[in-house]
């Protein structure tokens, strides 16, 4: 391994890299030329012509502000329970000792590893089971499940790296539980929290699998996609949802990955 | 006289270790009252104790005669400097040291005036507005005691705070803790493993070993008249010499501690004393370290730089006064 880093890459390797980018965002770019395209029947290459007549055809759609207000409503609350719980969660395992902890640990990281696929069968089998019925608040149950390894994970991380002693030195000087939560505890740990947040959110809201498992009639914004997508009317309307899901995801996970690069060097500076 | 501390039959026991073990101890008000002892025996499970941060599991605590066993640690009037400092990152040094007083609802400006003050009593006025980070390990330390100190506290606990600084800066905050101690008339209860540091601070020392207290007295009495032989040992490493041996120079079968210092060494083969063999020196800068072999038993002397040495392997006679072999109590 070469460790000069000012040493250029031989142009094999470069072209190599090119390519290897080229095949994972040229597709994307295709989504986008689509959403401009005449052709409204098939994906015809090179688009017969251009147009952003739907633009507005999608902003006049009912049925996908539906699908878009239900993943919004979906994701919000996922996110919210993650919250609460996976920090709670995060706390209890990375303060304290008790019979149990790396399972607990083990436990709580599994979802997210398991294919969503199982976790969907695993929730439909169980909702049948207790008699639930499908509804909003399944599809909210089921990606709280991998919502709340994500908040979990970025949580602990950071309390790993809080003093345990900051806490003892807050109530030292006479705060309470509460107190130390708001004063020491959220300040550490918030950005952790809110990159966590983040990523939940981007999570619910493109997930396919676990949703068709948990939902009843409710269509989110995914599924809505891939019903339209076998229904050849209006195709592009569908690029253009696309490339809004895009824009809407790819910006709180910059902002996450931002928050979180922040975080470290905050606490590596008080090294 | 009500005592600043006091411990009663107190025990701390975690599963079968018993981290502290009906402990017995009374701290008089205004006293710098340091707990000396090697890692694990008890004396940090002491200073969390009367903070707060653990119970008793058996005993009580009292602090100014008020019963603190179940007390939790925001509602007792002690603060800890913590070995780490555990300076909240996220707040500058003017909000750190306020801190206290800001969970307490005091005013804004109240408490920065308050701040600006404890600051400037450990000598870093206009620090306020500088982060954690940006300080030296030194800065960091006055902080944390500025931190603790703004609350008032009846009793301050201080866990270790000068053991991550180096040898000169640490001498300079002996003197200064000192002094302040002196000044505020605050009890102050000190965690050290130094020896040397507990000596030279404190009013008065208590000796832990395995959970229990070995010896609590002054400075003086700690190092002149231990009472066990692990006394004698941890506190400047004396020569504990086993009955047999003592009794041939002093007459009576007790175990006994010799200070490495009083033992005057003369380079003569024959002659009244202890006959001994030289069996290796080490100069330690001040004074050197003599090994010796006194018929089987090891011995250790220092003898100040500047004066006579032998070398090693000669046949030497050891002297000392009869009245400075100190005889200990019962097994030691």
């Amino acid at each position: 391994m070469r460790s000069d880093r000012s040493q250029s890459a031989p142009l094999g390797l470069k072209i190599a890299a090119a390519c290897g980018l080229l095949f994972l965002h040229l597709p994307l770019l295709l989504i986008f030329v689509y959403a401009f395209t005449t052709e409204e029947k098939s994906y015809q290459w090179p688009p017969p012509g251009l147009t952003t007549q739907w633009f507005a055809a999608t902003w006049n759609r009912p049925d996908v502000w539906q699908a878009l207000s239900l993943s919004v409503q979906v994701a919000a609350i996922s996110t919210a329970i993650a919250l609460v719980l996976g920090t709670l969660c995060a706390a209890a395992v990375s303060q304290t000792r008790f019979f149990g902890r790396e399972t607990i640990s083990l436990l709580v990281i599994l979802p997210i590893a398991l294919p969503g696929i199982i976790t969907g069968i695993a929730l439909r089998a169980a909702f049948n089971l207790a008699e639930i019925p499908f509804s909003f608040w399944t599809i909210v149950l089921g990606h709280a499940t991998f919502c709340v390894v994500v908040v979990y994970n970025n949580a602990v991380a950071r309390f790993r790296r809080t003093s345990g002693s900051l806490i003892e030195a807050s109530m030292d000087l006479g705060a309470d539980g509460f107190q130390t939560f708001r004063h020491v505890i959220l300040p550490n740990i918030g950005t952790a929290l809110l990159a966590g947040g983040m990523l939940a959110f981007a999570l619910s809201f493109d997930e396919v699998i676990v949703t068709t498992f948990t939902a009843g009639q409710q269509q989110t914004l995914p599924i809505w996609m891939l019903e339209e997508l076998v229904r050849p009317r209006q195709r592009p309307v569908t690029n253009v949802v696309a490339m809004v899901v895009v824009l809407v995801t790819l910006l709180p996970i910059l902002a996450a990955y931002y928050l979180t690069r922040d975080g470290d060097q905050i606490a590596g500076a008080g090294k | 006289m009500t005592s600043a501390v006091s411990f009663r039959k107190t025990s701390r026991h975690f599963g079968s270790v018993r981290a502290v073990d009906a402990v017995d101890l009374d701290i008089v008000p205004g006293e710098f009252f340091a707990m000396l002892g090697p890692s694990g025996s008890g004396k940090t499970t002491c200073l969390r104790l009367i903070a707060g941060f653990e119970q008793p599991t058996a005993g009580e605590i009292r602090i100014f005669g008020e019963k603190a066993d179940g007390v939790p640690p925001y509602r007792r009037n002690v603060n800890t400097v913590f070995q780490d400092y555990a300076l909240f990152p996220h707040l500058n040094v003017l909000d750190n040291v306020a801190y206290g007083l800001m969970v307490k609802g005091v005013g804004k400006a109240e408490r920065r005036q308050a701040a600006e003050d404890a600051l400037k009593l450990v000598a870093l006025p206009g620090y306020g507005a500088r982060r954690p980070g940006q300080l030296s390990g030194g800065q960091r330390q006055r902080v944390a005691l500025a931190r603790a100190l703004v609350n008032k506290p009846k009793v301050l606990l201080l866990d270790e705070p000068l053991g991550a600084l180096d040898l000169k800066l640490r001498e300079q905050m002996q003197e200064e803790l000192k002094a302040l101690q002196r000044r505020l008339g605050i009890t102050f209860v000190f965690v050290t493993h130094d020896q040397g540091e507990a000596l030279s601070m404190a009013d008065r020392v208590a000796v832990f070993n395995d959970g229990k207290i070995m010896q609590v007295g002054t400075p003086e009495e700690i190092y002149e008249k231990p009472q066990s032989r692990f006394v004698a040992d941890f506190v400047g490493s004396s020569n504990v010499l086993p009955p047999d041996f003592v009794q041939r120079y002093a007459g009576q079968r007790r175990w006994g501690s010799l200070r490495p210092e009083r033992i005057r060494i003369h380079r003569a083969a024959s002659g009244d004393g202890v006959r001994a063999r030289v069996l290796a020196m080490h100069y330690v800068g001040a004074a050197t370290r003599v090994a010796l072999d006194a018929d089987g038993q090891r011995l250790h002397a220092t003898v100040p730089t500047g004066a006579m040495l032998p070398a090693e392997g000669d046949e030497v006679i050891l002297t000392f006064n009869r009245d400075q072999l100190h005889l200990m109590d019962g097994e030691g």
